[in-house]
This record gives C-alpha cells, sequence and structure tokens, in this order.
C-alpha cells in the first residue's frame, strides 16, 4: 500500500492540471492518469518474500538476533551453535510471514472483489458492463439507484428534474442523510445515449488531491466555458439514491479518487507497554554488556593468574596471544551466551497475546447488539492493555451518548400536562416496558412505532376539544418534512431533524396525520376527513430567530400563523391576555427541562387578510432584492410574528442510549474522567449532561465559560478556578503570581472533595487553548468532575485530546460515531468507532468498535483491565524465565574460568524459551482472570493501573561433577521451577493451562530422552552428545533430590512474599473492595431553558420552490409566494451551505445532525 | 503495519443489494461457548491462610525427615581421602612432583601409606581426584571429536578443527584428538594392605564396569571393531602427552582397549567443575564376611606420570563405600534439613502475622 501511495503521490507531483476529454480514450491515455483498479494489497507471489524479510529485519530485535548469528559464526567467538540462535529466530520470522502473508491475502480478495464489480459504460454507442478496474478516465459510465459510485464522475444528467441527484455519503464522511448534486444546466438534458456520444466536452481541473469537500474545474464545450465546483461531483464510495439513473464522466479513477487518496497511513499507536517493553529491553540489554564486561574482566585476570600455567593440558591458542585479546573475545561469547536474557519470543509472545484478546473482545456475546446485528470488533490488535489504564475519556454526544433519536414525551396544552401516567391514588407511576401504551387503532394511518402512555390526551382529541386539536393542527402543518407515501396508508416521512419527525409523527398518531404536501398546498387528514390547506408562507427557522413559522390558508378561508420556538421567544410575542397561560405552561416547562427533555413552544395567530395581503407584497420583494435580504426578510419576521396565542409546550426526549448513566458512573468510580465533546449547541449539550447524570443539581457549581474574547474567558477561568481552591478572596492584584503559584492544580486535585463541573463552548475554547490559558484550562478541567465541551469543531475535539494527552501523561480514548469524531478517534490513544448507525467513517478510524456506548464499560472495566492484568503478569514472568534460565551461566562462569562455557546442552537452550515455557506463560497470558468479569464490572475500582513487580531469581549450585549431568539436573530443576512458578501465578486454571503446564514438562522429558537417545546419536554424531546422560542420570535417586530441593526453594520465598503482601498489603483484588453502589441520582427540577431545535435554516425556502418535489410540475406557476428563478434559489442554498462548510467542516452538508 | 485504513470489503457492507444476495442477513452474533465468552471452568487457587500456611508446614514436615534421613546416610558411607600431589616436602611424591619431566621415560613412583581406621563394607570405589583443573573450560570441553570417538573412519583420519592443537602430529591425525584426550590422567594407582605380619596384599581392582553402559555401547566405538586394533589405528599417531598409542591401553582385553577403554572414557566425560573426581577401580566386596578393606594400614603405590603443580592443581585418591542415594554427600541432608526448618518457621511466623491481621481485615474475599 504503501509503495501505491508513494507513487500516486509522485504522479501528484508530476500533475499540475487535469485534462480529460469525454469519449476520448485515446486523447485521455496519453496522460497515463491512474485506471479504476485499485490494490490495496503489498505484497504478490514473487515479492512477498524479499519485501517481508526486509520489513522484519527493520525491527529491532530481529536485527539483533541477526547480528547474533553472524557473531555466532566466527569461530573464534561463537559459544553456542548457529541453530541455537536460527531455530528461533526462522520460528519468529516465519509466524510474522504467516501472519502478514493472511493479512495481505485478505485485503487482496477484497481488492478483486471491489475491482471485479459491474459498471454500465458507454462504449462505442451503446452501454456494456464493464468491471470497475476496466473504467478509464473520460468514460461516461451510467450508474443506477444504489449502486456504489465506482469513481470521482462529474454528474452531467440524472433521472430527475433539473439534473439534480441524491448521494448517500456515509463512506466518506459518515453522514447517513441524503445529499443533493446537480449536474450543469448544459448538461442535464443528455438523457440519451445519442446525446452523450456526442459530447465531447473537455474538463480541466485540479489534479487528484484528498480533500472531500473541494474541487475546482471548468468544462469547456462548444467553446463555451462553465466552472465546475464539488455539487457538481459524485465521488467514489457513495451511493446513488432516490435516484433512478444518472450519468456521469469519470474524472479520477482508481488510486487517485478522493476516497483513496483520503486513506492515508494511519499512523502507528503505541501502547505504553510497548514503550515499557522497549524500556526493559533497553536495560537488559545494558544489563547483558554489564555482565559480558564483568565476565570478561574476570576472563582476562583469570587467563593471566591461571591459565598461563594450565596451558600444559589447555594451550592458548594462535590468536590468543593476550590475555586482554582474550577477555576481549570472551565478551563477544558471553554476549552470544546470556542473549537468552534478551526476550526473543517475546515480541512475538505478546503479538499472539495480544490478538488473542482482540479475538476475545470480537467474541464477546455482552457486546453484540443483535437489534443492528453488530458484534464488537478490536480492529487494532496492538492496544488492548493500554485499555485497562485509560484515565479520560472523550465522548462525542449526539450517536454516542444519545440515540439521535427524538421521542415525543409529553406536552402541555393549554395548561393542562399530558405523559405522565397516574395509579388509582393519583401517584405518579414510572413508566417502564410492562406500561400499557395508548391505542392508536381509531386511526388507519397511525405509526405502530410511536409509544404514548397518557390516555386522556387521546380521549381529550376524540372530544373534539379545540385547543388539543389546533395544537396537534400546528405541529402537523408547521415543519418542513417530506412525507413518502410509498403504498395507501404507508406513510415514511423524510424530515430534516429528528425533532420535528418526532412531532410530525406524533401529530399523525393523535388524528392530525400529514400527508402530501406540493409547494402551496399541505394536506392533513384530519381525523379521517382529508382537508388541505393553502401553504402561503414559510418563515423559515434560523439561530437567531430559534423560531420557525407557517401562514397557511385553512379550507374556509382563514388565514392563520402557526409558530414553533424556543419558548423564551415565543414567550416574548404572546398577546398580553395570555400571561395566566403562560405562566402555567412555563412551569411546566421548567418541570419538563428537569426531566432532561427538550422543549417547543407552540403558539397560533389568526391573521387579517387585509394585512396579509400588504405583508405579503413587502415579503414578495423583500424576496427577490439582492442586497441585504436576510435583513429584510427578518424584519418582515418580526413584524407579523407579534401577538401570538400561546396553544401549548411540547417535550422531546433525546433518547439516550440504553444503559449511559449506569457506564458513565460506573466509569467515574473507576476514576475515569468523562469529557464529553459535542457540536451541538450549549442548552442541548447541558442538557444531556443532565439527563445521563453526569451534571447534577447537587453539584456545588457548574461553571459555564462562554466568554467572546481572551479577556472574558481569562477572567472567567481564573474565577472558577479561584472559587474551587476557595481562593476567591484574593485580590485581583495578586492574580498573577496566583496563577503561577497553582499552575500545577495537580497538588490540589486530591483534596477537592467538592463537586464541580465546567461547561465551555466552542468560542470560548479557542481563546482557552492558547497557550497562555491552555494550563488554567487543562487544571480547572482536571478539578472538575464533569467536563462538557459544546459548540466545537472537529479540529477542536482533537486539539482537546492533545491537549490532556500531551500534559497530562494519561492514557486517552476518544468515543464516537460520525466523521467529525475522526480526528478526535484518531489523536487519542485509543479510538472508538460506535458502528451500525452512521457511517463507516468514525469506524474506519477507530481502534475498537461497537454498537452501543454502553459496551465501553465492559470493554475497560473486563477486556481492558483483563488485558492490562494479563500482559503484567506475563511480562514479569517472562523476564522471571529468562533471567533464572540465563544468570546460571553468569554464575557458572566464576567457575569455568570464565570461558563462556555453557551449562546446558545446546539444545535446551535452542527449545526453552520457545518449546518449554512458552506455551504455559501464553496460557496464563491468555486466559488468567483475577477477578470475574461480574466482579469487574460490580467493582469498578479494581481497575486502577497495576503495579509492576519485581522478579528475583534463586540458583544454586549442586555437587554433581559430570558436566552432562550436571547440565541435564540444573535443566530439569528450571523447566520445573519455571512451570511450578507459572502454576502459582496463574489465577485461573483453565483446561488449557492445565493441558500446556502439564503438556511443556511432558514435552521436556520426551524431548529430553529422544535427543540423547542412541538413535539421534547414530545419524547426527555431533549434534547430540548428550547421548544417554538422561537415562543415566535421571535414575539417580540423588538428582531426583536435588531437583525437588532447587524447586522448592526457588518457590517457597516467592510464596512467602505474596503471601505476606495479601496479609499485610492486601490490594483489592485480594480483599472485597467495599460495595459501591452505582449511584442512581433522581433529578429535582430545576429552572432550565432546554430549547432545542436542531435544525437548518434553508428548508423552508427549498419546499415553498418546490424544487425537491418529484410532482410539481403540475402546479409551478401562478403561486404568489414563490420566487420565480427557482435556479437562483437552489444557489443561494448551496452558496449559504457552502458558505457554512467554509467555516467548519463539521456541518458540511449534515443539516440532520448538527453534532 | 496496515498502511491504509480503507478496506473495500466495508465499502460493500451497506450495500443493499448484498444483503438480498444472500437472502437472510447472517447473524454476526458470537458463539455462545465458554472458550469464546471466556468462561471456561477453571480452578482457581488463591494464596489465603488456608492453603499458604499448611503448604509450608507440609514442606517442613517432609523435607526435615528426609533431610535426617538423608544426612544419616551420608553418615554411614563410609569415605577416605589421601592427597598424593607431593606439593610439600614431607609427601612421599615430594621428589617424583619435583622431578618430573615430560621427556624422562623413566617412570617414578611414591609408596603413600595410610590407615583406615574402620573397615569399609560391601563394594569399595576408589576415585582420583582432581582440583583446580579446568575441565570445564569452553576451549577444553570442545576440543574433541564425537565422531573419531564413535569409530567414524572418516573422522579418524581428517579429526574435526575443534581438536585443534592436538588435531594432527608428526604429519599424521592425532587418534584421539584434542585436548581433553591428550591430558589423560594417566598415574597408576595399586593398593596394598599390610596385614599384621607386615606383608603386603595386593587388593584386586577391578578396572571394568566404571564407565555408563550407554557411553560403552553406544557413544564410544573403535573403528572397524574391536578386533585388530593396531590395524584400525594404522596411519595415526598418539596423542602428544601419551606415552603409548590409544590401542595399547589395555592389551590384555579387547573390550577395553583402543576407545572404549574405560579409564579413557570416564576421563573423556567432562566435569563440571574445577574440582572434581573421577571413579577409578572398584574393589568388589568379598563373598565371606569379612570387610572388603578391614581397618588397618594400607599403602598407595603411585606410579606418578601426572603433573599438576604447575598450575597449582592438586591430586588425590579416594575411598568410598557407597548408599541409595549415590556417594557421601552431607550437604544434601544438611540442606533438606535446613529448608525445612525454614519452611516450618516461616509457617509458623505466617500464622502470627495472619492471626495479628486477621482481625484487621476480615472481610471477604471477592466471590470468584
Amino acid at each position: 500500500m504503501e509503495t501505491q501511495q508513494e507513487c500516486a503521490c509522485d504522479k501528484l507531483v508530476r500533475e499540475e492540471e487535469r485534462h480529460v476529454k469525454a469519449n476520448a480514450r485515446d486523447y485521455n491515455e496519453s496522460f497515463s492518469y491512474a485506471d479504476n483498479h485499485i490494490k490495496t494489497s503489498k505484497y504478490n507471489v514473487l515479492t512477498f518474500l524479499p519485501i517481508n524479510l526486509f520489513e522484519q529485519f527493520q525491527r529491532v530485535a530481529n536485527a539483533y538476533f541477526l547480528l547474533l548469528l553472524i557473531l555466532q559464526l566466527i569461530p573464534g567467538i561463537s559459544s553456542l551453535s548457529w541453530f541455537t540462535t536460527i531455530v528461533p529466530l526462522v520460528l519468529v520470522l516465519v509466524i510474522t510471514a504467516v501472519k502478514d502473508a493472511t493479512d495481505d491475502f485478505f485485503r487482496y480478495k477484497s481488492d478483486q472483489q471491489v475491482n471485479n464489480r459491474q459498471s454500465q459504460v458507454l462504449i462505442s454507442g451503446s452501454l456494456q458492463n464493464e468491471k470497475w478496474m476496466k473504467i478509464r478516465v473520460g468514460d461516461i459510465i451510467k450508474l443506477e439507484n444504489n449502486q456504489f459510485v465506482a469513481a470521482d464522475i462529474l454528474l452531467l444528467s440524472s433521472s430527475e428534474p433539473y439534473g439534480l441527484c441524491y448521494i448517500e455519503t456515509a463512506e466518506l464522511d459518515g453522514e447517513t442523510n441524503l445529499k443533493v448534486r446537480q449536474a450543469l444546466t448544459i448538461t442535464s438534458d443528455f438523457g440519451d445515449i445519442s446525446k452523450l456520444m456526442d459530447f465531447d466536452g473537455e474538463v480541466i481541473c485540479e489534479p487528484p488531491n484528498n480533500k472531500l469537500d473541494k474541487f475546482t474545474g471548468t468544462l469547456h464545450l462548444r467553446d463555451s466555458k462553465h466552472p465546475l465546483d464539488n455539487e457538481n461531483l459524485l465521488l467514489r464510495g457513495c451511493v446513488l439514491r432516490n435516484t433512478e439513473w444518472c450519468f456521469g464522466m469519470v474524472i479520477f479513477a482508481g488510486l487517485q479518487t478522493k476516497l483513496m487518496q483520503n486513506c492515508g497511513r494511519t499512523t502507528f499507536k503505541r501502547t505504553s507497554i510497548d514503550k515499557l517493553m522497549n524500556t526493559l529491553v533497553l536495560w537488559i540489554f545494558a544489563f547483558l554488556i554489564c555482565m559480558g564486561v564483568v565476565l570478561a574482566i574476570g576472563n582476562t585476570l583469570w587467563e593471566s593468574w591461571t591459565d598461563r600455567n594450565f596451558q600444559v593440558f589447555l594451550p592458548w591458542d594462535d590468536f590468543q596471544s593476550s590475555a586482554v585479546f582474550s577477555g576481549f573475545l570472551t565478551f563477544w561469547s558471553y554476549i552470544i551466551i546470556l542473549n537468552t536474557v534478551m526476550p526473543i519470543s517475546l515480541y512475538v509472545s505478546v503479538e499472539v497475546l495480544r490478538l488473542g484478546h482482540s479475538y476475545f473482545i470480537n467474541w464477546d456475546q455482552r457486546m453484540y447488539h443483535s437489534q443492528t446485528n453488530t458484534a464488537a470488533e478490536a480492529r487494532t490488535t496492538t492496544l488492548n492493555e493500554e485499555l485497562g489504564q485509560v484515565e479520560y475519556v472523550f465522548s462525542d454526544k449526539t450517536g454516542t451518548l444519545t440515540q439521535n433519536i427524538m421521542v415525543f414525551k409529553k406536552c402541555s396544552i393549554n395548561g393542562q400536562t399530558y405523559g405522565d401516567v397516574y395509579d388509582e391514588f393519583k401517584q405518579k407511576m414510572e413508566i417502564t416496558e410492562k406500561t400499557d401504551c395508548v391505542d392508536f387503532s381509531f386511526n388507519p394511518l397511525y405509526d405502530r412505532g410511536f409509544k404514548f402512555y397518557d390516555g386522556r390526551l387521546v380521549e381529550a382529541i376524540k372530544l373534539e376539544d379545540p385547543a388539543e386539536q389546533d395544537f396537534f393542527r400546528l405541529l402537523a402543518l408547521c415543519h418542513t418534512v417530506m412525507p413518502e407515501e410509498k403504498s395507501e396508508g404507508h406513510l415514511v416521512y423524510q424530515a430534516q431533524s429528528p425533532d420535528e419527525g418526532a412531532l410530525v409523527t406524533a401529530a399523525r398518531n393523535f388524528g392530525f396525520v400529514f400527508r402530501t404536501r406540493t409547494p402551496e398546498t399541505i394536506t392533513l387528514c384530519e381525523l379521517g376527513r382529508a382537508v388541505t390547506y393553502q401553504l402561503l408562507a414559510i418563515l423559515d427557522f434560523n439561530n437567531v430567530r430559534k423560531r420557525m413559522s407557517v401562514i397557511v390558508r385553512n379550507p374556509q378561508g382563514q388565514i392563520k400563523l402557526y409558530s414553533k420556538g424556543a419558548d423564551t421567544i415565543i414567550f416574548d410575542l404572546l398577546d398580553p391576555s395570555n400571561e395566566d397561560l403562560m405562566y402555567t405552561t412555563s412551569e411546566h416547562l421548567n418541570g419538563f427541562a428537569g426531566e432532561g427533555l427538550r422543549t417547543l413552544a407552540l403558539a397560533y395567530k389568526d391573521l387579517d387578510e387585509d394585512y396579509f395581503e400588504v405583508w405579503m407584497k413587502k415579503f414578495i420583494s423583500a424576496s427577490t432584492v439582492i442586497e441585504n435580504r436576510e435583513d429584510q426578510l427578518a424584519v418582515l419576521y418580526e413584524e407579523i410574528e407579534q401577538g401570538l396565542k400561546l396553544l401549548g409546550a411540547t417535550a422531546i426526549e433525546d433518547k439516550l442510549q440504553d444503559g449511559v448513566p449506569e457506564t458513565i458512573a460506573s466509569l467515574a468510580l473507576a476514576d475515569i474522567k468523562i469529557w464529553v465533546l459535542t457540536g451541538d449547541k450549549l442548552e442541548t449539550a447541558m442538557n444531556i449532561g443532565y439527563s445521563c447524570h453526569m451534571l447534577r443539581d447537587d453539584m456545588n457549581e457548574v461553571f459555564v465559560i462562554s466568554g467572546h474574547t481572551l479577556l472574558e474567558v481569562q477572567q472567567q477561568l481564573r474565577s472558577a478556578k479561584e472559587q474551587i481552591l476557595g481562593l476567591s478572596r484574593v485580590s485581583s492584584a495578586g492574580h498573577v503570581e496566583k496563577a503561577e503559584m497553582f499552575a500545577d492544580g495537580s497538588v490540589y486535585e486530591e483534596t477537592i472533595i467538592a463537586e464541580y463541573a465546567l461547561v465551555i463552548n466552542g468560542h470560548s475554547l479557542a481563546h482557552a487553548m492558547e497557550p497562555q490559558l491552555e494550563h488554567v484550562l487543562l487544571d480547572l478541567a482536571c478539578l472538575c468532575k464533569t467536563v462538557i465541551c459544546c459548540r466545537v469543531t472537529p479540529m477542536q475535539k482533537a486539539q482537546v485530546v492533545e491537549l490532556v494527552k500531551g500534559h497530562k501523561r494519561a492514557v486517552t480514548l476518544a468515543i464516537g460515531d460520525g466523521a467529525n469524531d475522526v480526528s478526535m478517534i484518531k489523536t487519542a490513544h485509543i479510538g472508538v468507532g460506535i458502528s451500525g448507525q452512521e457511517g463507516m467513517q468514525a469506524v474506519l478510524a477507530s481502534d475498537y468498535s461497537f454498537a452501543q456506548f454502553r459496551y465501553l464499560r465492559r470493554l475497560l472495566l473486563v477486556h481492558g483491565r483483563w488485558s492490562y492484568f494479563r500482559m503484567c503478569n506475563f511480562l514479569w514472568y517472562f523476564f522471571y524465565k529468562n533471567f533464572a534460565f540465563t544468570l546460571v551461566h553468569f554464575w557458572y562462569g566464576f567457575f569455568c574460568g570464565f570461558s563462556a562455557q555453557t551449562v546446558y546442552d545446546q539444545w535446551f537452550i535452542t527449545l526453552f524459551n520457545i518449546v518449554y515455557t512458552s506455551l504455559p506463560v501464553l496460557a496464563m497470558g491468555l486466559f488468567d482472570q483475577d477477578v470475574s468479569d461480574q466482579n469487574s464490572l460490580h467493582y469498578p475500582s479494581l481497575y486502577k493501573p497495576g503495579q509492576s513487580k519485581t522478579s528475583s531469581s534463586t540458583n544454586d549450585g549442586s555437587y554433581i561433577s559430570d558436566q552432562q549431568v550436571f547440565a541435564v539436573t540444573i535443566a530439569t530443576s528450571l523447566v520445573i521451577v519455571v512451570n511450578v512458578q507459572i502454576g502459582l501465578d496463574t489465577h485461573y486454571w483453565t483446561v488449557v493451562n492445565h493441558f500446556f503446564v502439564w503438556g511443556s514438562l511432558i514435552v521436556y522429558f520426551a524431548i529430553l530422552f529422544a535427543m540423547q537417545s542412541d538413535g539421534m546419536f547414530g545419524i547426527f554424531t555431533s549434534s547430540f552428545p548428550f547421548v544417554g546422560t538422561a537415562r543415566n542420570c535421571l535414575s539417580e535417586k540423588s538428582v531426583w533430590l536435588v531437583i525437588l530441593l532447587t524447586s522448592v526453594v526457588c518457590v517457597v520465598p516467592g510464596m512467602a512474599v505474596s503471601f505476606l503482601r495479601v496479609e499485610l498489603f492486601p490490594t483489592l483484588t485480594d480483599k472485597g473492595p467495599q460495595e459501591q453502589s452505582l449511584r442512581r441520582v433522581r433529578r429535582t427540577s430545576s429552572h432550565r431553558s432546554a430549547y432545542a431545535f436542531s435544525h437548518q435554516q434553508g428548508y423552508g425556502e427549498l419546499i415553498t420552490s418546490g424544487k425537491n418535489m418529484k410532482m410539481s410540475t403540475a402546479s409551478s406557476t401562478g403561486s404568489p409566494g414563490r420566487t420565480p428563478q427557482s435556479s437562483t434559489w437552489i444557489e443561494n442554498m448551496l452558496k449559504r451551505k457552502n458558505a457554512v462548510s467554509g467555516v467548519s467542516d463539521e456541518i458540511t452538508g449534515a443539516p440532520a445532525k448538527t453534532d | 503495519m496496515m498502511a491504509s485504513s480503507y478496506n473495500a470489503k466495508e465499502e460493500d457492507a451497506n450495500h443493499p443489494g448484498a444483503a438480498n444476495h444472500a437472502g437472510v442477513v447472517k447473524s454476526k452474533k458470537p458463539d455462545n461457548t465458554a472458550f469464546k465468552q471466556q468462561r471456561l471452568p477453571a480452578w482457581q487457587p488463591i494464596l489465603t491462610a488456608g492453603t499458604v500456611l499448611p503448604a509450608f508446614f507440609v514442606i517442613g514436615l517432609i523435607f526435615i525427615p528426609i533431610g535426617i534421613g538423608l544426612y544419616v546416610t551420608s553418615n554411614n558411607i563410609k569415605e577416605f581421602e589421601i592427597d598424593y600431589t607431593g606439593a610439600n616436602i614431607d609427601n612421599p611424591c615430594y621428589n617424583c612432583a619435583k622431578n618430573f619431566s615430560w621427556n624422562s621415560t623413566a617412570q617414578c613412583s611414591c609408596i603413600v601409606p595410610f590407615t583406615l581406621e574402620q573397615p569399609f563394607e560391601s563394594n569399595v570405589f576408589m576415585y582420583y581426584g582432581l582440583s583446580n583443573f579446568y575441565q570445564n573450560h569452553r576451549r577444553y570441553v570442545k576440543s574433541r571429536d564425537d565422531s573419531q570417538l564413535n569409530g567414524d573412519r572418516s573422522a579418524l583420519t581428517s579429526p574435526s578443527k575443534e581438536c585443534e592443537p592436538y588435531r594432527t602430529g608428526e604429519g599424521s591425525p592425532i587418534a584421539p584428538c584434542g585436548a581433553i584426550a591428550n591430558s589423560l590422567f594417566n598415574d597408576t594407582l595399586q593398593l596394598y594392605h599390610i596385614d599384621s605380619n607386615g606383608t603386603f596384599n595386593e587388593i584386586p581392582l577391578v578396572k571394568k564396569g566404571i564407565a555408563w553402559w550407554t557411553d560403552k555401547h553406544v557413544k564410544f566405538r573403535n573403528p572397524g571393531g574391536n578386533n585388530n586394533l593396531t590395524v584400525a589405528f594404522q596411519g595415526t599417531s598418539k596423542p602428544v602427552n601419551w606415552r603409548k598409542p590409544v590401542f595399547e591401553l589395555d592389551p590384555e582385553d579387547p573390550e577395553n582397549n583402543g576407545f572404549i577403554n574405560e579409564d579413557f572414557i570416564v576421563w573423556m566425560r567432562t566435569a563440571a567443575l574445577p574440582t572434581f573426581r573421577k571413579l577409578y577401580r572398584i574393589i568388589q566386596k568379598k563373598p565371606s564376611t569379612t570387610p572388603t578393606l578391614p581397618s588397618g594400614k594400607y599403602v598407595l603405590n603411585v606410579t606418578y606420570n601426572y603433573p599438576v603443580l604447575s598450575f597449582d592443581g592438586r591430586k588425590r585418591m579416594i575411598l568410598s563405600t557407597i548408599s541409595w542415594m549415590g556417594g557421601k554427600n552431607p550437604f544434601l541432608g544438611i540442606a533438606y534439613i535446613t529448608v525445612g526448618s525454614i519452611c516450618f518457621f516461616l509457617g509458623v511466623v505466617l500464622l502470627i502475622i495472619h492471626h495479628k491481621y486477621d482481625n484487621r481485615n476480615n472481610s471477604a474475599d471477592i466471590p470468584n
């Protein structure tokens, strides 16, 4: 992949401008643009071996062992045969190569699958089926509904009017809502093949790049130039929706498409265990050098004092002229012998363990979500143990904490609340799964998914109470939803925000069914009767107005204005006569807000015919001006939305994902700090904060930082911090010093008992992230239990994560579901993507993915904790066994004249690490559980970083005189000790553990006898000199006594120490932690406005223009409320959208989801 | 490792057509097996007072008796050791040691008298012991050719390079080659019992049965069988330090000559530590009830061929009986007693600690 990327980049450098001519393959081929063949696999059959080996030897450990191998081939130094190194090395290389090869094979398979997809291409006058990989730049291809776009194509024409087409860009940016693309007017009538055949336009555009939302180019067609931008382009990876067919011309193909250009190299994340491991290896290397030096000096001294005289029996080699040189050689010999402290198989074993842990995550049924049929997936296999050390969780809100599903929960109509259920004693009942919901079957058009529990409202409707009727009529009329009636009575609403969808659906169920709309009419089915209203104007929503209105004429000829919006705004516009009702409703609203519901106030107004005529004229003229149009319209809107009559208020639940409050509470008990980073409004964000108990009314203070200037923000941050630290009385003169004094707030952090929360918005955050303030922000944030950042851009999300990551040296985890979370997911140590709902972007960037936020609890508290625990035990034990194995040689050096003589049989050295002891330790690393998963979840405080243990090794000498017997005895003791030790370290003995531990011992003896058998000696006389040693020595009783003694001596101290540790310094694991109840807080109501309406401006205009209506041709003229030049309108809208996306990528074409 | 986060398969995942092809969407629900759900039945040993303390006591109670048994057994083993290096002037072999020369053909012998205070029952093993002799030096250890010793003809004529500088001598390959073989211990030891009449009775020493069966029959073999070794070893020369070629090590017994000479085999089995002993002869017990070696005066007749003084080495002769646990080794018994006692003591200490702290943390262990 890398090589491909690079070559693509090379082309990019060379190509400064792209010329593509339609229907001219020869012309286009002269530029040698990439074809549509993609290749993400790295190797082919021939290149696999050299490339893979080259990559593997780039790893330090492998290179080191290669060096060692070379050293061993030098006769003067060689203290071990070459096979002791080459066998493990080859084994390691082979395992890694097999893994790489399978990975690559799957990539190859998926490439093949994509390359072989069929597509219709216009070739020599007819449409022909071609494989994707055969498509060339400049080809004209036909796409059909629900097909993937094969390459980056310029939209030429489509089945829809005005050359519009709808695409879903889930693969690209994660948004599932549909987006509109439009063909150039000049090409939009190229509906048939003959016209397309004649099309010979040339596109001159930018070279391939990875910007998904930018495109500049021009179409040269018959001496005229037409500018092209992103709105004309369909990118590879999109899916065509709601459009029967469309034609397009390929601009970028294959690896040069924007999708492929975006598949940059993912940065390799390293865990702290990785770093620890590397540091340990470095230390061990230093230790190895030290041992080598000590022994080399020993050798020099020994050679000059003792061996000088021993030459009678052991003459010096020719090159061994001086003792110093001999010492030098000995140093290298000992480096070879003692290299067994260097854990060659460590890296491979760790990889295997991590892979195993990842599979356990993938296999976990309790992280499987059956509704969406998604299982948890560990997309990276290298970060598992890091999951056990997470200190900060950064969470997205929409789609992560919430489902992005809005449910009509309650309402207040004419001073009466509905939505609560009361029992016979007038006591409010908790609504559960079992509560009976209202039966809407009287209404044939009702939506079965809608649930409401308060039967009184339906009764009121049935009694034809005018207030209730008007309330729902308003909901059915005042919106920008598009209906789709696929079959009779089967209505589907295309709402641009879920809030609206919920409200219209509620009206539908209560008998006010919104059925069809044309640009100038809305047809409702009111309690069974079809009623058509004339739509006179839509007073569109925007963020300043925080309301929207419609003006309709009902069949009786009355003109009415219906308005819905934020309570504070609507209340200001009310007629004074409504004051009493306003107070009652206001009280209800507070109640709703207290429950974390999103509220809207509804009002209406009867309009006088004449007054409206006048207003309408002004409105039309204002709509057509070019300058200050917005402002003029706003004034007009303001003018007519006066003296409203209050109808009531709605309360919508922004549905939390299942188990969110519990998960957050339990993570908080595990000392994991959760920060919510959302693009949503302050009010909405705080609302969600309350409903998932991150914010509580019993908190000492919730600081809201919303300053607009650096100074304001600084002031707010400082004062908040001082308040927390109880230093608010400090005079302003001492500000600077003080700030410096508590620059390291961490000292205080522990002592703060009171609970604070910090809410900060995007603007303030931008200031607070300035270098001079970021420390203040960080300190303050860390003093608070809860941090919520709202209105933040994806970039800011990443910056916040970076800030914490950089300054706190803590492991961070980011969790999100949308394209806007990608940057934060990539920045954090661990990125988690919510899969199954939105698009794939976040998941593709993530390290772990699962369907529900609540699985985070299990991922961290169970899998993370276990992984960390297992990895620590594994590492400790791994080093222990290598040290035990190697220190024997160090000790023996003092008895064999520092001559680098090995204690063991060479085969034992070869096999010790990889055969005799690797499997039990792997089994421990895979299966060990100190605490069961239920307990891990039940006692979140078990989740705290484990302390690293120290290894000690004890070795004794014994009295056996023969060297080979000595070797076998020591080796046997060692294998037994090492296996007994792992037995003691294993907390959870599964069948596999038993099998591996006992198996290892059996294999040891089997191999021991096999290698020392007559047969082996007969075949390879020089390789197996230990013939018969095992038989002779293990039949000696005293040898067994020695083995028993050494085993006990080596194991007992460890056992005593760990027992003492348990007795004297029990950790939470050892003793039952105090029951930590997951606090469930019932919140009392508080006076907060919870207005939320995730809406975007512009859709009102879209509706009245009729642009997006397929059936609009019938009545396209003569309606007073519409501007005649609809194309200018669309341009306006697109311009506005671009302006928005210019400010931040986040909102790019994502109207349904402001987050 | 993955250079790309793009996976074409995922591009396919949302494809509505894809699901239709397969008919029913395949459930991705993981299998509910004990293995995959990490619910394998398991034994969970926990270090609690209930398991650790008894373990300590049990180890103590087992080890102390074993240790006592070993110690007593070891004490019952009779062992006699005498240094005949001749480093001091009062040693009978002082002259031989002092006048040693590689070139002299005359053999120097010395007589070392000693007294056994106690009679030696059963079979008595006679060892020679060397000190400060680095048979475990790497260059020494590897200086041999196992193929040659196994009777390989090609290795006989061209020995392994490892044998340098004792690979060839006088233009022909050395058999057996290498430093180990070259330094073969070649003192001859004879034992005489001086009975009450003052007569010297030579004690018969058995020189076969001192090597391992596997060594004698598998690892070491003469080239071309055991008959006519002179022919078999033709074209080779004797090791530099040797007085006679390998096929004359025991001319009387073809089963003990050449490479399968047991003295040679024993020597070739290198020692692990610089102070070691090697089995030299066996004194078989007499059929009658008289002890093998009655107490009394003895004489060791040494033919002094092996120089060790140059590197401050020592030579000893050891007589020892053996038991089921091998030779005299009081260390093992003492070690067992010590370890057993320590375990017992630790058990007591831990018990006290446990009782003292038991009240402090009486909360239950987490049920697993």
